[in-house]
């Protein structure tokens, strides 16, 4: 298992930097309208300006020269320089923003994760009545509803600014955890729960499939003919077994959102998190911030898919690793 | 002597989208404490639904359920839920065919033993784990305290069986219903575990109803055997009488069909034609009217039912032709002779 996890770990490192060189390979083709010291030198610009951030920013260097700095830099300092468009180094800006997109992410996972497995098992073992048929229903609509709609529709059915029933923080109220506990609480109940509604549908159904077909496998026929109760049977025999496939999945949904894919929330909500600081450095050709946001979201994937496999080898007693 | 268990014209009707599966259709059998049941019939014949239903596993929305299986005064088919689990695992306790999915892949083998002695004894963990330790050595599992940490996939076939005949003795049951215990597994192992189910009855004095699709496997443990056909008994009878003097066709079939490492080598194996009917639409008649080779007009009317076998004690068969015709016949096949010699030398009744 040791070995297994440092091999795994230095594929991380394989991985990351095959990632980083992509993404300054794609930049490096980039159309020239997206020239990034036109876009910093503002609208109509005086031509000497350009030449000098051209210049300052290296960007007059070839190519492969700029990737060297990079690599060289990011390696043995662990700089992953400066904005293009504001200056700021790009490591204390990403550090900066990353509390609002964790807590953004795994707020809303848990609140998915509780919804999704309760009534994917509620919904299995009343297959086909009323109760699982409306979950069911329920979870296509959540399923279908873009974030940005459904965003829209809590802040306007309860954001306390704008809201019809203003009971809760709308857009725009997001504390950090450090500053007020309670308020960062609050601000970000809407957002987790818009964030989590998709997924909640999607694990309830999952759980709910997973379940029914493990409740047909004999090993449940022998619990039952143990003796045990219902209630036991489903729990520690049933959910036991239908979970494993959750487990990966959550890997997976929870390693994109850290990475920045809980932007539509973000943007809805207005959280300062990666999500909307990936969004404005593409749209600005940063691409010191663009190499910074992707790199920190390969990471995300590769070691939470690292742990997904982890967790295999103790759900799965099969499972071995060399 | 009372019987331990005793079921009462048994039917079981499952609602399924191609129409109503009369999977058991009036069962009526008994076990004494210390004698063995073989029930034995081809897949679908509902002999597993018959023991399933004895145990209250084959419950649900779709499923209706009439007759009555006493235990111990006691109406299993009529108990509650509650009521059912008490009984469950602990006096009445099962062993199921494929040993490898019957037991949890993801429990270590001593945590599923532990958790059947839990679920009906008041003892600590470290005693119930103990006791698992005892179970494995009873049923011939070596080291059998460190095989407790290992899980199932670790145990070979044979090992899992016995893994899951220790479950079902954790509690001291007073009936063990094996249903096709050796299908899954090897000849070789096969026979152990058959003998390991007898010496434990012995030692226990349990009652056994073994279930099965291999006449070979009751011929060595059974002292009764009831022969299911479409959710029926055909015939029943001591196992000694059974193999000498059977007396349905559908036996008769089954006990040609077994090879015989004493005849000729040429000699051609005698198989059942047709398939085993549907239970959505049951032949009429006698249900094995189709595949019968001594049918006649009226057997596709009749329905015939299980009644005793003049001057053979115990044994009854649910077969339309005279008792004298069947004893001919079986004269003729026993002898060597196909069905259709056999029928076209005996006048059929």
């Amino acid at each position: 298992m040791g070995r297994y996890i440092v091999r795994r770990l230095l594929w991380v490192v394989v991985l990351v930097f095959a990632v980083v060189t992509i993404t300054f390979l794609i930049f490096s083709v980039l159309p020239s309208g997206a020239d990034p010291a036109r876009l910093r030198a503002g609208r109509s610009p005086n031509p000497r300006l350009v030449e000098e951030i051209r210049h300052r920013y290296k960007l007059d260097q070839p190519v492969t020269t700029q990737y060297g700095l990079y690599i060289s830099d990011l390696i043995t300092k662990l700089d992953f320089g400066h904005s293009f468009q504001n200056d700021t180094d790009v490591l204390d800006e990403i550090l900066k923003r990353l509390p609002a997109t964790i807590s953004l992410s795994i707020g809303a996972c848990i609140v998915w994760l509780f919804v999704g497995i309760s009534v994917g098992i509620i919904s299995a073992i009343r297959r086909r009545s009323l109760l699982d048929r409306t979950a069911m229903g329920l979870s296509l609509v959540a399923i279908s509803a873009p974030v940005f709609w459904l965003g829209l529709v809590v802040l306007y059915l309860f954001a306390d600014d704008i809201g019809k029933i203003p009971i809760l923080p709308g857009a725009g109220s997001y504390t950090p955890i450090t500053d007020n506990p309670w308020h960062w609480f609050t601000s970000l109940i809407l957002p987790w729960l818009v964030l989590a509604a998709a997924f909640a549908a999607i694990y309830a159904r999952l759980v709910r499939g997973n379940l029914i077909e493990t409740m047909s496998e004999d090993y449940i026929r022998t619990a039952r003919a143990k003796g045990l109760s219902e209630r036991k049977v489903i729990l520690r025999h049933g959910l036991r077994s239908a979970i494993t496939p959750v487990v990966s999945a959550l890997g997976l949904d929870l390693g994109l959102l850290l990475a920045g894919n809980a932007i539509l929330t973000e943007t809805v909500f207005n959280i300062p998190g990666i999500g909307r600081m990936s969004y404005n450095a593409i749209v600005n050709s940063d691409l010191p911030t663009i190499e910074g946001v992707v790199l920190f979201g390969a990471l995300f994937i590769v070691v939470l898919n690292l742990l997904v496999d982890i967790a295999y080898a103790f759900i799965d007693p099969r499972v071995r690793y060399t | 002597m009372t019987p331990l268990l005793d079921v009462q014209d048994m039917h079981v009707t499952f609602e399924t989208e191609d129409g109503l599966v009369r999977a058991v259709d009036g069962v009526s059998f008994s076990v004494e404490a210390g004698k063995t049941l073989g029930i034995v019939g081809e897949s679908g014949s509902g002999k597993s639904v018959t023991s399933l239903t004895v145990m209250g596993l084959t419950r649900g929305p779709s499923t209706k359920i009439s007759g009555t299986a006493m235990f111990e005064g006691e109406d299993l088919i009529a108990a509650s839920d509650v009521q059912l689990r008490e009984v469950r695992g602990n006096e009445v306790a099962m062993i199921f065919q494929d040993p490898l999915s019957s037991l949890h892949p993801f429990y270590k083998v001593g945590t599923q033993l532990v958790e059947a002695i839990q679920t009906h004894q008041h003892v600590s963990r470290g005693a119930a784990w103990d006791r698992s330790g005892q179970l494995l050595e009873l049923v011939g599992i070596p080291e059998a305290r460190k095989r407790l940490d290992h899980y199932p996939h670790e145990f070979s076939g044979g090992m899992r069986q016995r893994a899951m005949i220790a479950m079902a003795l954790s509690n001291d049951p007073k009936v063990l219903i094996a249903d096709e215990p050796t299908t899954a597994l090897d000849v070789t192992v096969q026979a152990q575990i058959l003998e390991l189910i007898a010496k434990l009855q012995a030692e226990l004095g349990m009652g056994v109803v073994i279930i099965t699709h291999d006449l070979g496997v009751v011929a060595e443990v059974a002292d009764e055997i009831a022969v299911m056909y479409a959710g029926r008994i055909v015939e029943r009878g001591k196992t000694d009488t059974l193999f000498d003097s059977p007396a349905h066709p559908y036996t008769w079939g089954l006990l040609e069909s077994i090879p015989k490492l004493t005849g000729p080598r040429e000699e051609e194996l005698i198989p059942i034609p047709g398939r085993p009917p549907s239970l959505i639409h049951r032949p009429s008649g006698c249900a094995f009217h189709p595949r019968c080779p001594y049918v006649r007009e009226e057997h596709k009317k009749i329905d015939p039912h299980l009644e005793p076998v003049p001057e053979d004690g115990g044994h009854s068969v649910a077969c339309l032709l005279a008792p004298n015709t069947r004893r001919e016949l079986w004269a003729k096949l026993s002898a060597g002779e196909e069905p259709e010699q056999a029928r076209a030398e005996v006048p059929l009744q």
